[in-house]
């Protein structure tokens, strides 16, 4: 439905250029939720906005439903426009227009008739829970609300596509939620495409089906959210999942933390596991088939979409060669593991 | 006072409101399309036309800097072209006008600052053309801001018609410099000026309660 090929946005020229993004390659399939997720500054928001073309790619293609964006005349590109929704941090509500003519705002453009207007703002407002607001004004909403009615005003022109840009960024924990519940209804009921991004990895958790990092204006992982939660490829990926799982080890063992083994010391890992592996007692399994003891520092079980993933930060305690053999079982098990340095055991 | 005196008051203030109506209406008809051209036009905008722009405000800001008194001397033979004669209100209503255009864009184009980008962008996401962004984005949401101009300038238009009529315009400037200024008179001085200030405290609350009416912020 979307796919973004080797878009680049540069502002400026020679050396004082900005290289907002490079080579872009996306491919977002019919129907699916995904997501975007980097650090304020990565190019999220230029990414998004290059799909519609509110910012012109510098290089590359943006084709939507086949159609090459890049390539079409303004006219044709306002066209194209009706097939792209789009809600906005802000909401960038009318504030001079009720809930209802806001969201009748498109088929205006449209040049759509006032009596299928009335015929189709209805069920919009039904859908997004605001046929009581109707005939409010944005400064009377909260913010949910706003969104909600910036959601009925996005798929009023009936698009294919949504992109959210950092929808929910501005909205409490709760309204969030509510928010991206009422993305995912949509998503199912209407097979909506959604792009969206977002600093968030609540959002990415709860309702993508595949997120890709950004970072300094380049694509750097991409993966299905499972995966991607499970084992992220990229430290970014690690910080971003460590970050949002909380799942640190503790200070005083960080200050101890040696990069290389040394003569008396014992590894720390991160373990993660997904599936069956939850459910298994694999922990005390390792202890008794490799003589290892295990101290775990940290644990917590996630439930990601469905999957169950389980996550912990142990010190695996025993001579060089026993910790190495459990480290080895423990993959063997497809259990995700990563070494964050090694500890004395006695210092 | 007699009834002729009070005849005379009537015809000055009627002269006055007559002035003011006018070159109000005639300045905002074109003053608010030129405050849109001095927004729309800027580098970035949606009919970005920078060197265009740059004229435009220079042009404006010159309308601005000429001092009204000098203006309205200034003009003379173009107002004599327009309106046949140099003297009245008609003749006063044209340098009213010219000053009042760029003065009208000006606070346009300020109201029209106050939208959040955003909304331009949300409009030209939703595939509105520029034109569309203008009526249905830019001067409904400016709305408030709009009024509140309008009023600025209107009350301005009376003080500057007061000075106008210092040159032979008519109306409550003419009348209070003519009586209560040569002749000594401060009655009708205070009358002309109590006029003035009940007019300018009309226009004043008439916009207000408009802005409020327009703005749902």
């Amino acid at each position: 439905m979307i796919k973004l090929d080797g878009v680049s946005k540069t502002y400026g020229a020679g050396p004082t250029a900005i290289h907002a993004l490079k080579n872009i390659d996306l491919e977002v399939p019919k129907g699916a939720i995904h997501g975007v997720i980097g650090l304020s500054g990565a190019g999220k928001s230029t990414l998004i906005r290059c799909v519609n073309l509110l910012e012109r790619p510098t290089e590359g293609h943006v084709i939507v439903d086949g159609q090459d964006l890049t390539q079409q005349d303004s006219e044709a590109l306002r066209q194209s426009r009706h097939q792209l929704g789009m809600i906005f941090q802000h909401f960038n509500l009318l504030a001079s227009r009720t809930v209802f003519d806001n969201v009748a705002l498109p088929l205006e453009l449209m040049g759509v008739s006032k009596g299928e207007i009335r015929e189709r703002v209805g069920p919009l407002l039904d859908l997004t829970g605001l046929t009581d607001k109707a005939t409010q004004y944005p400064a009377q909403l909260s913010g949910g609300q706003k969104q909600r009615v910036a959601i009925a005003r996005a798929l009023a022109s009936r698009p294919k596509v949504l992109l959210c840009d950092e929808a929910t960024s501005a909205l409490d924990p709760q309204t969030t939620a509510s928010i991206l519940e009422l993305l995912q209804d949509i998503n199912r009921k209407l097979g909506l495409t959604i792009l969206l991004i977002t600093h968030e990895m609540e959002v990415v958790k709860s309702i993508c089906h595949r997120v890709g990092l950004i970072s300094d204006g380049e694509l750097v992982e991409e993966a299905d959210v499972g995966d991607f939660f499970t084992a992220p490829a990229t430290q970014l990926g690690r910080d971003f999942l460590n970050a949002f799982l909380e799942l640190e080890p503790p200070q005083v063992l960080v200050e101890r933390l040696e990069e290389a083994p040394g003569e008396h010391t014992h590894p720390v890992v991160r373990l993660a596991f997904s599936g069956a592996n939850v459910a298994t007692p694999l922990i005390s399994r390792l202890a008794r088939d490799s003589g290892v003891d295990v101290s775990i520092l940290q644990a917590k079980v996630e439930s990601i979409q469905g999957r169950t993933l389980g996550l912990m930060i142990a010190e695996l305690i025993g001579t060089p060669e026993k910790t190495s053999q459990a480290l080895s079982q423990l993959e063997s098990h497809d259990i995700n593991v990563e070494v964050l340095g090694h500890v004395q055991r006695d210092a | 006072m007699s009834s002729a005196m009070l005849e005379l008051i009537l015809e000055a203030t009627l002269d006055t409101l007559y002035m003011v109506a006018l070159s109000g209406a005639v300045s905002a008809v074109i003053g608010i399309p030129l405050g849109v051209l001095l927004y729309v036009t800027r580098p970035g905008q949606i009919l970005a036309q920078p060197v265009a722009q740059r004229v435009l405000g220079i042009v404006t800001n010159i309308g601005r800097s000429i001092p009204f008194i000098i203006l309205m001397v200034a003009i003379i033979p173009f107002t004599r072209l327009v309106v046949g004669s140099s003297i009245g209100t008609n003749a006063a209503v044209v340098p009213l006008i010219i000053a009042a255009i760029p003065f009208v864009a000006r606070l346009v184009e300020g109201a029209l600052n106050e939208i959040p980008p955003g909304l331009i962008e949300a409009a030209q996401a939703m595939g509105a053309t520029p034109l569309q962004i203008i009526t249905k984005v830019l001067l409904p949401e400016a709305k408030g801001g709009i009024i509140n101009g309008l009023t600025i300038t209107v009350v301005t238009l009376v003080s500057y018609s007061a000075m106008a009529g210092a040159v032979g315009g008519g109306g409550l400037g003419d009348l209070g410099i003519r009586y209560g200024y040569n002749r000594f008179d401060p009655m009708i001085m205070l009358i002309t000026v109590a006029i003035l200030v009940v007019m300018v405290q009309g226009f004043q609350s008439l916009g207000d309660r408009l802005v409020r009416k327009a703005d749902h912020k």
